[in-house]
């Protein structure tokens, strides 16, 4: 019987991730390293104005005053910056007009991957923005939105269509100095999306950008810019996977978020990057820096993210309460398998009056996986009633992985009301055993454990997503319990 | 229906199961008593399938199929129900979620479709008020913050809903007041079928009163040493166990 069980595990686990097929498409890149003249390269690749040309040099000759942080929670190998290729896109890459200008190959890939390209066929609604290696190849409902006066298009085309818009938000929520892989993006993005939702408006539908890294030993960068104009809304969610390889690849993304007066943003995440292989070799190094602003009064922003995969995870996406009466809201599931590391966490900084923070974090160690939550919570001195409800959970698959906790409580102000609790569980043989004995197996009984777990979580992502999600930390934690 | 031979078995090295046999036809109760440390449970936990027990000797048939050769989740689905002695918790995990998706795993195994939501709570309803059970139990995830008692109860409304055909009992009736036990006892009763059986694992008579054994089985320290009709069950309370210790070392020099 035990022969068994040792098969249906080693089964399960030989094939899980279904996303690390490669695809075979004529790509644009260029040499490998990074210098000044890449970074001229890359503008120059992409047309660019002067003004962001030199936003560029400007970021990387700060960058090379850098040095790359070390307090995380973390084995990072070192990376060699210029055994990177900074900039990879797909060939001949026309002004696409239909669905038919793309690639064939592009097109499989993404049909493999279950993003719909095809808006005629596409039943939820979802507006998609495709961006593959950094580029971004097709953004569906373009015109739809339009007419409501909604932006929403490639970081690379807002440059070109709406200069002054990118200007006044670009770096304005995480400036080029803010850290290292921050400075290091702000000189060699590539693309990613650009999204604006004037004033008044409430977006019909899901926005979301699907990225996907696919050309070996490239980087990848994008940079997305979000702006809810005063009363808007506006739900967007994010996707991404990567190719099973067995070098390790840098994604080092900058998401900026301005929510105006009254506005609100839910920023949701699905993050599959390859997580490398049971050894623990290969798999994406997802270093991304994510704020948001809630710039005017009333203005909210939620960020939502289920990371399950990326070798190292580390990134804090985190919310400026700059408006009085704003709220922002930090909801979590991170799992970290075999020898996946995630440092991740939020930072809430106060500064209004009034201001509110949730942030529930739910870590799932399993394997040989390392998860480390770091939040901060920050009162300004003159953040009179802050309220901050800060929940942390771990929950322990085996006797192998590690869960840690770093919270920072930075309070100024003695009108504030800060909260903070935590848990530490683990699944154990016995609840599994209940369940086997009801007639579930093991691998549907994690299923229903972690769901329960997250789920708190899990309701705040659109319902599509949601269901998703659930099966990705079912599959992500297969083989687990043993 | 359950046919044990010989059966010997251990944990971590030490022989806890010395020589087990015992036959359990359909339509049968079988109540298995005996003092602390016996093997009541580990004989529960084998027939279960639990890992941690290895069986070193003998044979467990269970309708006509070799029993040990099949997963936990296996013999779940071929009927077999444990009702634990200390039933787990599983926290987020809500009662509902979890019977429907039990209930639809072994309707799957017998080739039925999968119950629509409306039926299944239909179903939880039936179910709930043949074991008297409280409507909020269900609501709440799987034995988080019940009692004692409402464990064991909670035990008896699955067993309720997955309807076995060899229902084990561990202890079901420890940590239970009087009213409660005649709720479990009522449960089990209203459940009996003539081609589903019953293993009942007890220390005391009480639940005995009110669950009325075809066979009672007496271990000690591993084996059956005394099998009788259900007045058997009355001596043993009037005695006590010394008495059957005294008769072991009796036969032992006699």
């Amino acid at each position: 019987m035990e022969k068994d069980q040792d098969k249906i595990i080693s089964d399960v686990t030989t094939g899980e991730y279904k996303y690390g097929f490669y695809s075979d498409i004529e790509m644009d890149r260029i040499p490998k390293g990074l210098s000044e003249e890449v970074v001229r390269l890359i503008s120059s690749k992409k047309n660019e104005p002067d003004w962001l040309l030199e936003f560029r040099l400007k970021s990387y000759r700060h960058w090379l005053t850098m040095k790359m942080p070390t307090w995380p929670n973390l084995k990072i190998a070192p990376i060699n910056y210029q055994d990177i290729i900074f900039y990879a896109a797909p060939k001949e890459r026309k002004n696409l007009t239909s669905i038919d200008d793309i690639d064939p190959e592009l097109k499989k890939t993404f049909d493999k991957l279950g993003i719909p390209l095809e808006e005629q066929k596409h039943l939820s609604g979802v507006a998609v923005d495709a961006v593959i290696d950094s580029v971004s190849v097709k953004t569906t409902f373009k015109e739809t939105l339009a007419e409501m006066g909604i932006i929403f298009c490639s970081f690379s085309d807002a440059v070109r269509e709406y200069p002054d818009l990118v200007k006044r938000y670009m770096g304005s929520v995480v400036p080029y100095t803010d850290n290292f892989f921050a400075t290091l993006n702000s000189a060699v993005f590539s693309d990613g999306s650009f999204c604006y939702i004037p004033k008044g408006v409430r977006c019909p539908m899901e926005l979301s950008t699907y990225f996907r890294i696919n050309s070996a030993n490239t980087g990848q960068f994008e940079r997305t810019l979000l702006i809810a104009d005063e009363e808007s809304y506006v739900s967007y969610l994010e996707g991404c996977t990567a190719p099973s390889r067995d070098e390790n690849q840098l994604h080092a993304a900058i998401v900026e978020i301005v929510a105006e007066k009254n506005a609100e943003v839910k920023y949701s995440t699905v993050q599959n990057w390859y997580p490398g292989d049971k050894e623990g070799k290969g798999g994406v190094y997802n270093f991304v820096t994510k704020r948001g602003m809630c710039k005017g009064e009333n203005s909210k922003i939620s960020w939502t993210q289920i990371e399950t995969g990326s070798a190292i995870t580390w990134k804090y996406p985190s919310c400026i309460l700059r408006g009085d009466n704003s709220t922002g809201e930090f909801y979590s599931v991170a799992v970290t398998n075999n020898y996946q590391q995630a440092d991740t966490g939020t930072k809430m900084t106060h500064i209004g009056k009034n201001t509110k923070s949730t942030i529930v974090s739910k870590g799932i160690s399993a394997g040989h996986g390392q998860n480390s939550y770091r939040g901060l919570v920050k009162v300004l001195k003159n953040a009179s009633n802050a309220r901050n409800y800060s929940q942390c959970d771990s929950l322990l698959l085996g006797d192998k992985c590690g869960a840690h906790t770093f919270p920072y409580l930075e309070v100024d102000n003695s009108t504030s009301i800060v909260e903070h609790e935590a848990t530490t569980s683990k699944i154990g043989e016995d609840q599994i055993f209940y369940c086997n004995q009801r007639g579930i197996s093991t691998e549907d009984a994690i299923g229903l454990i972690v769901n329960g777990y997250a789920r708190e979580v899990i309701n705040k992502l659109p319902m599509e997503f949601a269901v998703e999600a659930q099966k990705l930390l079912q599959i992500s934690l297969e083989g687990s319990v043993g | 229906m359950l046919i044990i031979n010989n059966l010997k078995a251990s944990i971590d090295g030490k022989s806890i199961l010395k020589g087990i046999s015992l036959e359990v036809k359909p339509g049968e109760i079988h109540a298995i008593m005996g003092p602390n440390g016996s093997g009541k449970s580990t004989l529960a936990a084998v027939l279960a399938g639990r890992e941690l027990v290895e069986v070193t000797e003998g044979t467990v048939t269970y309708l006509g199929k070799n029993l040990l050769e099949m997963t936990p989740e296996d013999r779940a689905k071929e009927g077999i129900f444990l009702g634990f002695q200390y039933p787990i918790e599983i926290p987020g995990v809500s009662m509902v979620n979890f019977m429907k998706t039990a209930v639809n795993e072994h309707r799957k195994h017998k080739g039925l479709d999968p119950l629509s939501a409306s039926d299944f709570l239909k179903m939880m309803r039936d179910k709930k008020e043949l074991v008297e059970i409280d409507s909020k139990l269900a609501n709440r995830s799987v034995n988080e913050g019940f009692s004692g008692g409402e464990k064991k109860k909670n035990e008896i409304f699955q067993m309720a809903m997955l309807e076995p055909r060899l229902a084990i009992l561990d202890e079901t009736d420890s940590g239970l007041d009087i009213d409660a036990l005649r709720i479990v006892a009522n449960g089990v009763n209203k459940l009996k079928r003539p081609d589903n059986s019953f293993i009942v694992i007890t220390h005391y008579q009480r639940l005995l009163d009110y669950i009325v054994p075809d066979v009672v089985h007496v271990l000690y320290d591993g084996r059956i040493v005394k099998t009788a009709g259900k007045e058997l069950a009355l001596e043993l309370e009037e005695k006590g166990y010394d008495w059957i210790k005294k008769e072991i070392e009796n036969n032992v020099t006699a």
